[in-house]
């Protein structure tokens, strides 16, 4: 049977539909400039108007895994020739490469392993506080706990405090124990920060179950854990999966502990990107791709996860 | 052999008690009702035999084992709920195969096709096989539940409420197909319903559950005819036993404006309840009995009348053809014989006590 829709809702469609849009244009203009400025040559970066066509280059992704230094006179044609692709894009910008005096090879600028460092960090910490809140928020749902209430307030007064309170008391425990620096250190602090968010959230889907479901299974010859893997897991995938996206997009965004708790070894990239802002002249260019690369996993993950989010992000409100 | 034996059950949730000394035996092949409101504790009586839930006190035996330490998965029982107890990811069949790929059943493929198949020809749902479960309606839904309990042949049959969510006309045809399949597959079944008329129709043995206590166990016609107390008599029938209050003495029961003749073997004297069913009212002109008509239910077989005497209200069964009018005023008499005398105070039938 066809919808029929009356005149007011039909102009009230319109309507929803310009203001998703405007939304959707204030919301996405900087992620496009950033996009943009990211494949710009470095003077067409801070050009006002702001340049919207231009040809592409790599050129910024190149500068950002390297480390350079200014060319005091245009390099000869011949080692310009001979070089890879990336590094003739480094020259055209009037910067060379710095290469490791013994071996000659060229320097990295680090970027690359904290992009990996934060890769490490937060898929570990969102699989840990994911898979233990999911565990622990079953057992809540579906057991009588002796002071149920008073624990799971207790999980949720850790988020009360604005985390950065506690960073130099955490700063000096991390660097009494030898976890100052150290992946597994950040990881630990991720998967605190997220395990309370975790258990409540997966705590509102499983009680969304029935838990008829799987009682029916312990009766029909499965053990409790059985049940759970069969049975309740694949209905609470959505919610699984929302919170693996908050999970992760807080680890991957988090900023203050990452700088202070780690440093050479376990930096992730957010404290990376801003500390090329102001040593010497800024090549937005660069941080640019930076910003850029790094908005890659969060949009890849959320894509991938999409079908499940549009039922999770409601937090479980709208019932089959 | 699967008889089912409760005893000295005890229960609380917190403060509230769910089961107060319970005692209670199903014996092999008996299809055993319990009766009661929402709250009465059947649900948790069913749930202890079938090891989802454990008594503080007191033991579960099935057959001659106690089962009391026993999880779920070891009992052997099989159950059927109101709502929720098919997977909803699966189709039918995987539903009916579930119970059967149980990690400590070793069915062959073969073995678990062909269960499947009789289980599905047994309640006529093979066009449904390949069904998912969200796209069956209730009826079906309550079919493939009951199939995937018979699918393992267990011994014992658990239904909760299994015809509750359905409307009238499946629940019915659904009764007589469960009454078929009790003694087809000569199993012990225990079926938990709110429905007096579910209780009457298909048990073999009513048990009546109030407030976590046994009340009275007894076949639908010693529940019907001569309930223990008058909860039991207001529990079934529909409409249910007239309770009046008045004194019985000399063979007479004196009801205030009237006198109505009771039976020579009737106990109890003085001031007593009376209690009598709706069809053992009889309209009769002449008859020493008087009550106004305050509403009149056409059920096509029956009439029934809803009838004001003095404080008390009457419901009266009589035939379809009885011509009355609302706000007339009748002339009624009872069997005599069918009278039944309460306790005022407890509400014990006297001839029990």
């Amino acid at each position: 049977m066809a919808e029929v829709k009356t005149k007011g809702e039909v102009i009230f469609n319109r309507a929803a539909i310009v203001a998703v849009l405007i939304a959707l244009v204030i919301m996405l203009t900087p992620i496009f400039w950033i996009g943009a400025t990211a494949f710009k040559p470095r003077n067409l970066a801070t050009t006002a108007p702001p340049t919207v066509f231009f040809e592409p280059t790599l050129s910024p992704f190149a500068k950002l895994f390297t480390k350079r230094s200014q060319l005091r006179e245009p390099v000869d044609e011949a080692t310009y020739a001979a070089a890879p692709w990336w590094e003739q894009l480094i020259y055209d910008g009037g910067e060379s490469v710095v290469r490791n005096k013994k071996t000659g090879e060229a320097t990295s600028s680090g970027y690359g392993n904290r992009y990996m460092n934060s890769l490490i960090v937060s898929i570990i910490s969102t699989f840990l506080a994911v898979s233990m809140g999911t565990i622990t928020a079953y057992g809540f749902s579906r057991f009588r706990v002796p002071g149920e209430q008073d624990w799971l307030f207790f999980i949720l007064s850790t988020r009360m405090l604005p985390p950065i309170v506690v960073a130099i008391p955490m700063f000096l425990m991390y660097r009494a124990v030898g976890l100052y620096d150290t992946h597994v250190g950040l990881i630990i602090l991720y998967t605190a920060f997220n395990l309370s968010f975790a258990v409540w959230i997966m705590k509102g889907f499983i009680d969304e179950i029935p838990r008829e479901y799987e009682e029916a299974a312990l009766v029909d010859g499965y053990t409790r854990l059985q049940a759970f893997r069969k049975i309740v897991l694949p209905e609470a995938l959505t919610g699984i999966a929302a919170t693996a996206v908050f999970c992760f997009i807080t680890a991957w965004n988090e900023y203050a502990f990452a700088l202070m708790m780690t440093s050479r070894n376990a930096q992730t990239a957010p404290p990376y990107i801003p500390s090329q802002v102001g040593s010497g002249l800024s090549d937005w260019t660069v941080i640019a791709s930076g910003a850029f690369l790094f908005l890659l996993p969060v949009a890849i993950f959320t894509f991938l996860l999409r079908n499940h989010l549009l039922r999770g992000m409601s937090f479980g409100a709208i019932r089959k | 052999m699967a008889r089912i034996e409760l005893s000295g059950i005890n229960k609380s949730y917190g403060a509230s008690r769910a089961l107060r000394d319970l005692n209670l035996v199903v014996e092999d092949g008996e299809f055993f009702v319990l009766l009661g409101r929402t709250g009465a504790g059947k649900t948790t009586t069913l749930r202890m035999i079938a090891g989802l839930e454990k008594p503080d006190t007191g033991s579960v035996s099935i057959g001659d084992h106690d089962v009391s330490g026993w999880t779920a998965a070891e009992r052997d029982v099989a159950l059927v709920l109101q709502q929720y107890s098919l997977y909803p990811r699966l189709t039918v069949r995987g539903n009916l195969e579930f119970p059967l790929r149980a990690p400590g059943r070793k069915f062959s493929d073969a073995e678990i096709k062909a269960r499947v198949e009789k289980a599905a020809t047994t309640l006529q749902i093979t066009h449904l096989l390949d069904r998912k479960v969200e796209r069956l309606s209730g009826g079906e839904m309550q079919r493939v539940s009951i199939g995937r309990a018979i699918v393992r042949q267990p011994s014992v049959f658990l239904m909760d409420e299994p015809l509750s969510a359905l409307d009238a006309k499946l629940r019915e045809s659904l009764r007589v197909e469960l009454k078929k399949l009790h003694s087809d597959l000569g199993a012990t079944f225990l079926f938990v319903t709110h429905d007096q008329v579910e209780a009457m129709s298909m048990g073999d043995k009513i048990g009546v559950l109030r407030q976590g206590r046994l009340v009275q166990v007894g076949t639908p016609a010693d529940i019907y005819e001569r309930p223990l107390n008058t909860f039991v008599a207001r529990s079934v029938g529909s409409p249910p036993m007239n309770l009046i209050d008045g004194r019985l003495s000399g063979g007479m029961a004196d009801l205030g404006k009237f006198q109505l003749p009771v039976a020579a073997n009737a106990r109890g004297e003085g001031a007593v309840t009376f209690g009598i069913r709706p069809e053992n009212v009889v309209l009769a002109p002449g008859a020493p009995g008087e009550a106004r008509i305050f509403d009149i239910e056409d059920q096509g077989v029956v009439k029934i009348l809803v009838m004001d005497m003095g404080d008390a209200r009457l419901h009266v069964t009589v035939p379809a053809g009885t011509h009355v009018q609302r706000d007339e005023v009748v002339r009624f008499g009872w069997k005599a014989d069918r009278v039944v005398t309460f306790d005022k105070e407890s509400g014990a039938n006297l001839a029990l006590g």
